[in-house]
């Protein structure tokens, strides 16, 4: 099954491309390396020599600043050569396939691709593919999977609050179309929280959501009860041109998180955003700014867990 | 005029109600007799058809052989190669050919394309609408004395229902059947999955059944308004099998068949993102799969097709929303359907019916049975050889079977068309 290309014969990570699949165990191992690569960024030199001679290729299908960056930063943070490739513009709009793109890539002996593409399978497909010493990240693909977002959001949740079995957290928005929100599920149930609870109209989740292992509230209001961590999802501009919403003034009355609204949560909730943010369409500047409030936490952690992810898929373990 | 005789063979003849060991005696290219010898038959061949079955030919409703515009996928040579080895000795070719068979034209270069492969008896649907774009009606009076045997739109979606009307009330007036892949282009929204846990999970553009069911439901109305006769191709779910059934029993004249694959596989079986599962309509659920094998057992759905669409293999490699939909699926007809007989979903001679007869009745073909009279296309299979899908084995050039590899019981060992052995498995 696809769900074991992930892992090598001995069990370890080889590529990274969904949160399916792999254990509890494997998630702790990955939140554990991240912690202690966290404290390399606050050095003065800001490097361990983990990965020094290898080649890493950023392989960006589909345009991300932010993501791109924290993979970037990762990688030479372990003293690994980087190259961007942004492919949005250059060789599949000249009509070159995925394949032939990764082929010609692998011709010039790297050892890692790190992947974005804006159609789910691309990175199980490019894994499947790739010749068998070269390691597989996903960073986003379609609507399926971004696993390293996952697990950055666990590793900030569990810096506050470190007993998964009694957290209870709200995704809302976009769950249809989000990628962000089947790994963060996935990450959240593997990981044994008490309730994954998905906030959304009817035409923002997937048919049978239930069987992802979520409860299910179409109103903020009621569903924002009991919970430990309220996760935002960004709302891209199309949903109101494809019918799937009326208008963003709507959308942030029913389902904007102003502070009025996060006082249903428990007193102690966080409030996290994978960004780019939508300041007055999903969430209130007041909350985004707010004391409770863990979003740029979220983006310095993801350079501590994109490490840990990239070390451990070409087998080295954390930082000394 | 060559003479044949097939010998031992268990007679298998559902139009003529016959099962039997016996003898089928062919001259000129026609069945002569079934069991009883004509007086003075000297045959020139004889084949020994010991544990074997013999039945009519396989006729499949829903085919494509590539070739013209796409013939890197494959060509009617290789294609009719697989069909004859299949036991198919008639084939329907959807419309959305490359070019389009909307005209005459395109329908006589088939034709010749078909004579010079060595394998004439390829029917073609004709386009429903000019390039199959939904707008305007093709000229159907035409393309049926081209030889067009049917009209339909293939996957296109007809533009409104008022166009739909008047292209069924036109191929009523020349009493053309239509023959309907029902889809909701909107509802469908360029989906590559069946809408449910699955595609929910791997965050695959999805399309629901309503997809299916609306459209097949517009048309059963408009097939009351206009007298055209309707055949539903390729149903993939549930509602459907209900939705004709009732359309049945109030009296409309209708009929329907179901791809082979749609009723051995469901979403749960496609290994995640593997393109070889990419099929339109999708795989849907264990229910669904249920209620077709239900409705084929039940009448309600009379024929199985392939709905063979083979692929050259840069169709298949990519990101799975992004690889081409369709199985190349001729040569596993025999063995899937005698797989449903192993697993008493249908009869034997059901399976072997919806195979034949009941396609030549949709078609109104004089064929699809041992009739004396009636084209010498005769099928003779072992049902119980075992043989790998592999290279070795493998005769469509396109490789895009999920099946790959996997061994399947169930074998032709001769096809004969117009009393011609086209085909011979030592």
């Amino acid at each position: 099954m696809t769900d074991n290309l992930q892992l090598n014969a001995e069990g370890k990570l080889k590529h990274f491309l969904t949160i399916e699949g792999l254990s509890k165990s494997l998630l702790t191992e990955i939140l554990d390396t991240a912690e202690s690569f966290a404290g390399v960024s606050e050095h003065q030199v800001k490097k361990v020599p983990l990965l020094r001679g290898k080649t890493i290729v950023n392989l960006f299908f589909e345009n991300s600043t932010r993501t791109r960056t924290t993979f970037e930063l990762a990688a030479t943070r372990l003293s690994a050569d980087v190259i961007n490739m942004n492919i949005a513009t250059s060789a599949t709009s000249k009509g070159e396939s995925l394949l032939d793109t990764i082929r010609n890539l692998e011709a010039m002996f790297v050892d890692m691709f790190v992947v974005r593409h804006a159609l789910s399978g691309a990175a199980h497909f490019i894994a499947q593919q790739t010749a068998p010493h070269i390691s597989v990240i996903n960073a986003g693909d379609g609507q399926h999977a971004h696993p390293t977002q996952a697990m950055l959001d666990m590793f900030t949740i569990r810096q506050i609050k470190p007993d998964f079995s009694n957290l209870r957290v709200a995704i809302i928005g976009d769950i249809l179309h989000s990628r962000v929100a089947r790994s963060e599920i996935q990450a959240l149930n593997t990981l044994g929280a008490a309730e994954v609870r998905v906030i959304a109209p009817k035409t923002l989740l997937p048919a049978h959501v239930e069987s992802l292992g979520v409860t299910v509230s179409h109103n903020l209001t009621e569903g924002l009860k009991d919970i430990d961590v309220v996760m935002m999802l960004r709302l891209q501009k199309e949903r109101m041109t494809s019918a799937l919403l009326p208008s963003e003034s709507e959308y942030f009355k029913c389902f904007g998180l102003t502070e009025e609204k996060l006082k249903i949560a428990k007193p102690d909730a966080i409030v996290m955003h994978p960004g780019p943010i939508n300041r007055g369409v999903e969430i209130d500047s007041k909350v985004a700014d707010g004391p409770q409030s863990v979003i740029l936490k979220q983006v310095s952690n993801g350079v501590a867990v994109r490490m840990a992810v990239m070390a451990m898929a070409m087998q080295k373990s954390g930082a000394a | 005029m060559m003479k044949i005789r097939i010998d031992h063979g268990r007679i298998i003849d559902p139009a003529n109600d016959i099962d039997r060991i016996g003898s089928v005696y062919i001259e000129g290219g026609k069945i002569v007799s079934v069991t009883d010898e004509p007086a003075g038959f000297k045959p020139d061949t004889v084949i020994d058809a010991e544990n074997q079955i013999v039945c009519p030919g396989f006729i499949d409703l829903s085919t494509r052989l590539r070739d013209m515009g796409h013939s890197r996928k494959a060509t009617f040579r290789s294609e009719v190669i697989a069909a004859a080895a299949a036991g198919v000795t008639t084939l329907c070719l959807q419309p959305d050919t490359v070019p389009v068979s909307d005209t005459p034209a395109v329908v006589e270069l088939i034709k010749e394309l078909a004579e010079k492969a060595g394998y004439p008896q390829i029917y073609v649907i004709g386009g429903l609408t000019q390039k199959l774009e939904g707008a305007e009606l093709s000229s159907m009076l035409s393309l049926k004395q081209a030889g067009c045997i049917a009209v339909g739109n293939a996957n296109q979606p007809v533009k409104n229902l008022l166009i739909l009307r008047r292209a069924m009330e036109y191929a009523a007036s020349h009493d053309l059947l239509l023959m309907f892949r029902s889809n909701d282009f909107w509802l469908g929204n360029n989906g590559c999955a069946h809408e449910g846990a699955v595609a929910t999970r791997y965050g695959l553009p999805s399309i629901p059944e309503a997809a299916e069911t609306i459209a097949l439901a517009q048309c059963l109305e408009l097939a009351e308004l206009t007298g055209c006769r309707v055949h539903f191709g390729q149903l993939s779910c549930k509602r459907s099998v209900i939705k004709i059934h009732q359309a049945k029993k109030y009296g409309l004249k209708v009929s329907a068949d179901v791809a082979i694959h749609q009723l051995h596989l469901t979403e749960n079986d496609m290994t995640p993102f593997d393109s070889a599962y990419h099929v339109l309509p999708p795989l849907r659920t264990e229910e669904d799969k249920q209620y077709l094998r239900q409705g084929l057992a039940g009448s309600t759905i009379n024929s199985i097709c392939s709905d063979h669409q083979p692929h050259d293999l840069d169709a298949k490699l990519g990101a799975f929303p992004e690889t081409e939909p369709g199985m190349s699926s001729l040569e596993t007809l025999l063995p899937l359907m005698l797989k449903l007989v192993a697993q008493h979903a249908i009869t034997l001679e059901q399976g072997i019916a919806c195979l034949s007869a009941n396609p030549a009745r949709v078609l109104r073909l004089n064929s699809g049975a041992l009739t004396p009279g009636f084209s010498a296309d005769v099928c003779i299979f072992d049902p119980e050889l075992e043989w790998q899908v592999n290279a070795e084995n493998w005769k469509s050039q396109g490789v895009n079977t999920p099946f790959w590899g996997q061994t399947l019981k169930g074998r032709v060992t001769h096809t004969l068309q117009a009393g011609k052995i086209i085909h011979r498995c030592l």
